[in-house]
């Protein structure tokens, strides 16, 4: 069984999406979980629908999704204070340093991440980056195991098949319940599988069979 | 926000012309354009807190889709698909353009005081 599980993503919502059931998995066995999030997605484009958001309100009421959402998974969450969009800009070293002081405080044994250069989001990519370098720069034996999350659309074929997958249709409602927390932003991204041609049902199906498995690369160090 | 009332922002406008005012200058289709659709392309720029002058400022529109252009000593700053204005906290003009599904396209916004940084 896992310590302690840190979750390093840049945005809230990206911890719903990408892992809220196998961080739901992770409370279920009682082992603690602590979501590091970036940024408060300031920059988001997403403003609600019908728009109840604007560019200076977006912040404040992304913090308040971000905070229901881990209520909601039950999981501790720091709030690391980037600003969206400028992860990649920001000095890499700093970044990873800041990232290694705080996990060398929580002692995790896992770390869940986005697997750089195939996360689609500049941020995504960058806070990935910063993160691998953290651990790497531990000390190999308090090194926590790495998981890296793909989400291009050829992740399979240019990675080979993830050595973790997992199956957490147990845990699909309590996902689902993490993701519309996020209200301004889950009803612009989950439009994406609404087609003209589909009924409701299908498109539920879809959106399960997209959700329902959480894939993962164990990274591995060189040194 | 609410649907521009070109009057209304017009005179807003009027009441920026001739001071230090902090702008804040975007326009964007999203980060994952291109993952969603691989005939699209990625673009977006945006500026907050250019700390400018502009002397004189107009709004001009069909009574939906709004272009704003404000003349400053050496240029000019342009915006355009402009929908919905808000003041936000008494102050500060928001205007911005958002699509079908209400996402954001374009914004433009003008404050005496900073925009949080
Ligand atoms: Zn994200």
């Amino acid at each position: 069984m896992e310590k302690h599980v840190v979750v390093i993503y840049p945005h809230p919502d990206d911890e719903s999406f990408g892992a809220a059931g196998s961080i739901a998995k992770f409370r279920d066995q009682g082992v603690p979980v602590t979501y590091l999030c970036g940024t408060l997605g300031e920059m988001g484009r997403n403003m609600g629908n019908p728009t109840y958001a604007n560019r200076e309100t977006l912040s404040v009421i992304r913090k308040e999704e971000l905070m229901n959402a881990c209520k909601v998974l039950d999981i501790e969450l720091k709030m690391l204070g980037y600003r969206d969009k400028t992860l990649e800009f920001e000095n890499r070293n700093e970044v990873a340093a800041n990232l290694k002081q705080i996990m060398e405080e929580i002692g995790p044994s896992l770390v869940i991440t986005h697997y750089p250069e195939h996360a689609v989001h500049p941020d995504h990519d960058a806070l990935g980056a910063a993160a691998i370098e953290a651990v790497r720069l531990m000390d190999v034996e308090h090194r926590p195991v790495v998981w890296a999350q793909a989400i291009t659309n050829d992740y399979h074929e240019v990675l080979g098949k993830p050595d973790i997958r997992n199956d957490i249709s147990d845990f699909f409602e309590k996902k689902t319940e993490a993701i519309f927390c996020h209200d301004s932003q889950a009803s612009g991204i989950l439009s994406q599988f609404k087609h003209i041609d589909k009924l409701e049902s299908e498109i539920q199906e879809d959106i399960k069979e997209r959700f329902s498995m959480e894939e993962f690369y164990t990274w591995k160090f060189e040194d | 926000m609410k649907p521009i009332e070109i009057e209304k922002v017009q005179a807003v406008l009027d009441g920026f012309t001739n001071k230090s005012v902090y702008v804040h200058l975007e326009t964007t289709n999203g980060a994952y354009a291109s993952h969603l659709n691989d005939q699209a392309y990625n673009v977006g720029a945006y500026i907050r807190n250019a700390n400018v002058v502009f002397n004189q400022a107009k709004l001009v529109g069909n009574g939906k889709v709004y272009r704003a252009g404000l003349k400053m000593e050496m240029g000019w700053i342009y915006a355009e698909g402009l929908t919905d204005w808000i003041m936000h906290e008494d102050t500060k003009l928001l205007l911005a353009g958002h699509d079908r599904e209400g996402r954001l396209m374009v914004s433009l916004e003008i404050s005496e005081t900073p925009f949080s940084y």
